[in-house]
C-alpha cells in the first residue's frame, strides 16, 4: 500500500501545504510550515526500511498525463535517488526551524516558497519521465530565485538574477536535447514517449548527434554542480541567500547536477562520456575544482564565501568519483553527496546563527569566542572536522572511498586530488582558529549569547548523522551498492566486479 | 455538415459567424448614433459588444459542433476547424479587451462608444482573414481590420503620441497593404487565379515561375509588416507605445494572430509545394527572435518592453510557421492562444498602473507593488513567467510544442536559437518581477491608486487561471489544435509525424 502512494504524497503534500501557508496570517506561517515539513519527513522515513536494495526502481507510479505527447506522471526511487529524497525531507524541517528568527518580513511567502521548493526538489530526484523531470528542474528555480532575491543580503538582486540566468541557460539547452532524444526514439520505434526507460533503450544509434546531446546535458548539470569554470554563480548565491536558502542550495540543489550525471548524462551517452578526451577534460576540471576551490576558500574573508568555495571542492570529488566508475568511487561519490548536504548544511546554519548575533560574516570580526560561546564552538569544531574529512566523521568515509576507487582508474589525478584534502584542512582549521580561538579582542564579542535550545534542535540531528555515517556507514553503502553496480555495468559491461566482491 | 458554396443558403450558413457579428455591428452603430454622451451609454455599448462577441462565438461553435466543411473546393470561404479555432482566439481577445476597456475609457475620458463599434469591425476583419480561401477575401478582411485598428490607435485624440501612433500605423500599414496587393497581382498573373487551392494546384504542377516567386516574396513582405517581424518591425514600438493600452493589447494579440492565421493558410495551402519560402521564413524567424529580444533588453518603459517582446514572440510564431506540417500548425495555434492570454494579461495590469499615459510607466515604477497589491503583482508575475516560457504556464507548453515541431521538421538550429533567445528574454522579463517583489517602494503608499475595476479584475483572473490550467492540463487544447491542424492539410500529407 505504502509503496503505491508514498511518492505522490511526497510531491503533493508540500505543494498543498505551501498553498495553505500562503493564505495564513504571518504569525502562524512558520508553525504550520514546520508541522507540514515534519509530516513530510515522517512520510518519507519508512522508505528507508521498505526500500529493497536489490529491487531496482521502486515505489513506481505511472499515470498518463498529456497523452498527445506521450507524457506520463511517472516516478520511482532507486539506490541513487533514495538518499537524496531522504536528505531533502530531512533538511527541510531543519531549514524552517533554522529560519525561525532570521526571517522577519513577509513570512508567509518565505515558508510557502520553501514548501513549494520541496516539491520541486523531490520531483527532480524521483521523475522517471523526462518532461516531468524538466518541469520539476525548472519549478524549483523560481522559489529559490525569490528566496535569494527577496530575503537575501545587500547584493541579492545581482545574485538572484545570476543564479537564474545561469541555470536557465543550461536547462533550456537540455530541453532541446530532451526533445531531440524524444523524436529520435519516436522515429525509431513509432512510440512517442518521454519515459526514461523508453528513451534509454533507444540511445545506442545516435551517432555524432550524441556529442551534441551530451554537451547540452553536460552544460545543464555542470552549471548546477557547479564545475569549474561555471561555478561563479555559486559564491554569489550562497553568500546572499538567507540561511535556509544557503543550506538548501548547498545541501540539495547542487546534488541535482551530480544526480543528473548519474541518472541521465552517463547512461544515455556512455560512448561519449567514456571517450578518452571527454574523460580527460572532466577529470581535469574536477581536479581544478578541488584544488582551486580549496585555494580560493583559503583567502576568503567572508565565512559564507569560504563555505561556498569549499562546496566547489567537495563537488569536485563527487565528479571525480562518478567519472572513475568503480564501485567504491561511485558509492563514495553518492556518500559525499549526502555528507556534503549534512556538513555544509550545518556549517551554513552555524554561519547564519552567528550572523544573527553579530550581523557580520567576516572572519576577522570574531576571534576567541570559544570562551564566550562554548557550545557553538564545540559544534563548529565537530562540523568543520567532518568537512575536512577527519576519520570517524562522515566526510572521511566518502572521500576515502572516492580516492580509493578512483586510484585504479586515474592514479595521477587521484594523487593530486588527495592534496585537496590537505588544502581543506588548511582553510577550515585556519578559519576555525581565527573565529573561535585566538585572543578575544573585539569587546562586542564578549556579549555573544550561546546556542539556544531551538538552535540545538536544528544542529543535533546533523551531528548525529555526521557521527552515524562516520562510524557505521554500512546501511548507507548497502542500499547504494546494487544501483551503483547497475550503473557501472550499464556503462562498462565488462568492468563491473561480480556481486559480493568489493 | 457539408456546405456547397454554389448554393445560396449554404454560403450564408458558412458565413454565419461573420453575418451575426456584422448584424450586431450595425445595431451598435445605430445605438451609438442615438446614445453617445454619458458614461452609461458607454457601458451599455460595451455590454452590447460582449453580447455580440458571445453570440458570434456561439454561432462559430454551432458550425464547429456540426463539423461544417466545404463541399469540393472552397471558392471564397473556407470552413474548417482551423477557422473556428482562430475565430475563438479573435473573439476571446476582443472580449478581454472590452473588459479592460470599461474602466480605462472612463478614466481617460474617452467617452465615445464608437470605440466598441470599431472593435467589432476590427474583429470582423480578422475573422474574414482567417476564413478567406481566396487572396481577395483575405485582403478584404485585412483592410477591414486595419482601418478599424488605425482609428483605434488614434482614439485618444487629445494626446499627440496617440495621433502619432495612428498616423505611423496608417502610413506604414497602407504601404504594407500595397506590397500585399502587388504580390496578389503577381501571383494572379503567374497562375491565373486568386484562389488558394487553385494556386496550390498550379504550383504543384511545377509552374514556379519568377513571377510567382516575386509575388510570394511581396506577400511575405506585406505580412511581415503586419506581424511586425524584424526587419519590418520599425513601426511597432511607437504604435504600441502611443496607442491606448487596451488597443495595444488588442493589436498585439488579435491583429497579430489574424495576420499569422492568414499567412499560415496562404503558405500552406497555396504555396505548400513551393520550397522557396522555407528559407526566407527561416531567416525571418531567426532575425526576429534575435532582434526582438535584443531590442527589448534596452527598454526601460514597461509598455515599450512589452511591445518589443511581442516582436520576439512573433519570431517564435514564425518558427512554428517555418516548421509547417500538422505539428507546426497545432504548435502555432497553441502558442497563439497562450500568447494571447499572457500578453493581454500583462497589458491589463499595465492599464491599472498607468494614469494619463502608460507609456511613462518605467519598469522601476513597479517597485514594491507586491507588498501593496499582492494579487495584481501575482497576476503580472504569472504573465511574465509565461511570456518567459516557464513550466507550469501556458507559455511553456506553447514553446515546448514549437520546439517539438521545429526539431521534428529538422530545424534544430532554429530551435537552439529559440531557446538561447529565450534565455536573453529573461534579462528583460525578470527585472519586472524583481521590481515588484524585491525592491522597496520608492515612497510610502506609492501604489494606492493602482487598481482595476471589477471587470478588469475578471479579465485578469480569467487569463491567469486559463494560463495556469493550460500549463498543467493542456490535453483538451491539444485535441482542439490537432483537429484544426489536420483540417488545413489534405489527408495525404499527414504522414507519420509526431503528435
Amino acid at each position: 500500500m505504502y509503496a503505491r502512494w508514498v511518492l505522490t504524497a511526497l510531491l503533493a503534500w508540500p505543494l498543498l501545504a505551501g498553498l495553505v501557508v500562503l493564505l495564513l496570517p504571518a504569525r502562524l506561517a512558520k508553525y504550520v510550515a514546520l508541522a507540514a515539513s515534519v509530516v513530510e519527513f515522517a512520510i518519507s522515513v519508512p522508505l528507508w526500511w521498505t526500500f529493497a536494495p536489490a529491487g531496482g526502481m521502486q515505489f513506481v507510479v505511472d499515470q498518463p498525463w498529456i497523452a498527445a505527447w506521450g507524457i506520463h506522471f511517472s516516478v520511482g526511487v532507486d539506490g541513487i535517488s533514495l538518499f537524496l529524497v531522504l536528505l531533502t525531507t530531512f533538511l527541510m524541517p531543519l531549514s524552517i526551524l533554522g529560519s525561525w528568527t532570521y526571517i522577519t518580513k513577509r513570512e508567509t511567502g518565505f515558508y510557502a516558497l520553501l514548501l513549494v521548493l520541496t516539491t520541486g526538489m523531490i520531483g527532480v530526484f524521483v521523475s522517471l519521465d523526462l518532461f516531468l523531470f524538466y518541469v520539476m528542474w525548472e519549478v524549483m528555480l523560481i522559489p529559490m530565485y525569490f528566496i535569494i532575491g527577496v530575503w537575501g543580503g545587500d547584493n541579492r538582486l545581482y545574485a538572484a538574477i545570476k543564479f537564474f540566468i545561469y541555470t536557465f541557460l543550461g536547462s533550456l539547452l537540455m530541453l532541446v536535447a530532451i526533445i531531440v532524444l524524444y523524436l529520435h526514439a519516436g522515429q525509431a520505434t513509432g512510440v512517442y514517449s518521454f519515459g526514461y526507460a523508453h528513451l534509454l533503450g533507444q540511445v545506442k544509434d545516435l551517432g555524432p548527434l550524441a556529442w551534441w546531446l551530451f554537451g547540452a546535458f553536460f552544460l545543464a548539470f555542470a552549471i548546477k554542480v557547479p564545475m569549474f569554470p561555471l561555478h561563479t554563480w555559486l559564491p554569489d548565491a550562497h553568500v546572499e541567500a538567507p540561511t535556509a536558502g544557503s543550506v538548501i542550495l548547498a545541501g540539495v540543489l547542487l546534488k541535482m547536477g551530480t544526480y543528473g550525471f548519474l541518472r541521465f548524462a552517463l547512461p544515455f551517452f556512455p560512448a561519449v562520456a567514456l571517450n578518452q578526451n571527454v574523460q580527460l577534460v572532466i577529470v581535469i576540471l574536477s581536479l581544478i575544482g578541488i584544488i582551486y576551490g580549496g585555494l580560493v576558500a583559503m583567502v576568503q574573508p567572508d565565512f559564507k564565501k569560504l563555505i561556498a568555495y569549499s562546496s566547489v571542492a567537495h563537488l569536485g570529488f563527487v565528479m571525480l568519483g562518478i567519472w572513475a566508475l568503480t564501485l567504491q568511487s561511485v558509492q563514495g561519490a553518492l556518500l559525499i553527496m549526502i555528507n556534503h548536504g549534512i556538513s555544509t548544511g550545518a556549517l551554513f546554519f552555524l554561519a547564519g546563527m552567528i550572523y544573527e548575533r553579530r550581523h557580520t560574516r567576516l572572519i576577522e570580526a570574531y576571534g576567541g569566542i570559544a570562551r564566550v560561546v562554548p557550545l557553538f564552538a564545540a559544534v563548529l569544531t565537530i562540523v568543520s572536522l567532518s568537512s575536512i574529512a577527519l576519520p570517524g566523521t562522515n566526510g572521511f568515509v566518502g572521500e576515502f572511498l572516492v580516492l580509493l576507487g578512483s586510484f585504479r582508474t586515474y592514479p595521477i589525478a587521484t594523487a593530486l586530488a588527495t592534496t585537496g584534502v590537505i588544502v581543506a584542512a588548511a582553510y577550515l582549521l585556519t578559519a576555525l582558529q581565527r573565529v573561535i580561538y585566538n585572543p578575544l579582542q573585539n569587546p562586542e564579542n564578549e556579549k555573544l549569547s550561546d546556542l539556544t535550545p531551538r538552535e540545538l534542535v536544528v544542529l543535533i540531528p546533523l551531528l548525529v548523522c555526521i557521527l552515524w555515517v562516520g562510524i557505521y556507514p554500512k546501511p548507507f553503502l548497502q542500499r547504494m551498492e546494487p544501483a551503483a553496480r547497475a550503473l557501472i555495468e550499464q556503462m562498462k559491461p565488462s568492468a563491473a566486479p561480480p556481486a559480493g566482491q568489493p | 455538415m457539408r456546405l456547397d458554396p454554389a448554393i445560396y443558403r449554404d454560403l450564408l450558413l458558412s458565413l454565419l459567424p461573420e453575418l451575426v457579428l456584422t448584424g450586431w455591428a450595425l445595431v451598435l452603430l445605430l445605438f451609438v448614433a442615438w446614445r453617445h454622451r454619458t458614461v452609461r451609454d458607454l457601458r451599455i455599448a460595451g455590454w452590447l459588444t460582449l453580447l455580440a462577441l458571445l453570440s458570434t462565438a456561439i454561432a462559430t461553435w454551432w458550425l464547429w459542433w456540426n463539423r461544417a466543411g466545404v463541399q469540393g473546393v472552397a471558392t471564397m470561404i473556407a470552413a474548417d476547424d482551423f477557422r473556428w479555432v482562430a475565430d475563438w482566439i479573435f473573439l476571446g481577445a476582443a472580449a478581454l479587451t472590452v473588459l479592460i476597456s470599461f474602466a480605462y475609457l472612463e478614466r481617460e475620458q474617452l467617452l465615445a462608444p464608437e470605440y466598441y463599434v470599431l472593435l467589432i469591425f476590427g474583429t470582423l476583419g480578422m475573422m474574414v482573414m482567417a476564413a478567406g480561401a481566396d487572396l481577395m477575401v483575405i485582403f478584404l478582411g485585412l483592410e477591414l481590420m486595419s482601418v478599424a485598428v488605425y482609428v483605434l490607435a488614434g482614439f485618444d485624440r487629445r494626446r499627440a503620441r496617440s495621433a502619432e501612433a495612428a498616423l505611423k500605423y496608417f502610413l506604414l500599414g497602407a504601404f504594407a497593404s500595397g506590397f500585399l496587393l502587388y504580390g496578389i497581382a503577381l501571383v494572379y498573373g503567374a497562375t491565373g487565379s486568386t484562389n488558394l487551392i487553385l494556386i496550390g494546384g498550379q504550383a504543384a504542377m511545377g509552374k514556379t515561375s519568377v513571377m510567382l516567386l516575386a509575388g510570394l516574396a511581396l506577400l511575405i513582405v506585406g505580412f511581415a509588416f503586419k506581424v511586425a517581424a524584424v526587419p519590418f518591425h520599425m513601426w511597432a514600438p511607437d504604435v504600441y507605445d502611443g496607442s491606448p493600452t487596451p488597443v495595444t493589447a488588442f493589436m498585439a494579440t488579435g491583429v497579430k494572430a489574424a495576420a499569422f492565421a492568414a499567412l499560415f493558410r496562404i503558405l500552406n495551402q497555396a504555396f505548400g509545394q513551393v520550397a522557396a519560402w522555407h528559407d526566407i521564413l527561416w531567416w525571418l524567424a531567426a532575425v526576429t527572435m534575435i532582434g526582438g529580444n535584443l531590442f527589448a533588453l534596452g527598454q526601460r518603459s514597461l509598455k515599450r518592453m512589452l511591445a518589443y517582446s511581442s516582436i520576439a514572440h512573433a519570431g517564435y510564431l514564425l518558427v512554428a510557421v517555418t516548421a509547417g506540417g500538422p505539428a507546426g500548425t497545432s504548435a502555432f495555434l497553441v502558442y497563439v492562444i497562450a500568447y494571447t492570454l499572457m500578453s493581454l494579461g500583462a497589458f491589463a495590469v499595465l492599464t491599472a498602473k498607468g494614469r494619463g499615459g502608460e507609456s511613462d510607466v518605467k519598469i522601476d515604477d513597479l517597485a514594491g507593488l507586491a507588498s501593496q497589491r499582492p494579487w495584481l503583482a501575482f497576476a503580472l508575475a504569472v504573465c511574465i513567467l509565461s511570456l518567459l516560457g516557464f513550466p507550469g504556464t501556458a507559455g511553456f507548453i506553447g514553446k515546448w510544442y514549437i520546439l517539438i515541431a521545429a526539431t521534428s521538421a529538422g530545424k534544430n538550429t532554429l530551435a537552439a536559437i529559440l531557446v538561447i533567445t529565450s534565455v536573453v528574454s529573461a534579462g528583460y522579463y525578470l527585472p519586472v518581477i524583481m521590481a515588484m517583489y524585491m525592491k522597496p517602494q520608492p515612497v510610502e503608499h506609492a501604489h494606492v491608486d493602482v487598481t482595476l475595476d471589477r471587470w478588469g479584475r475578471t479579465a485578469v483572473a480569467v487569463v491567469v487561471v486559463a494560463m495556469l490550467l493550460f500549463g498543467v492540463w493542456p490535453n483538451r487544447l491539444f485535441d482542439l489544435a490537432k483537429s484544426a491542424a489536420t483540417s488545413v492539410y489534405p489527408a495525404a500529407t499527414t504522414a507519420v509525424t509526431p503528435p
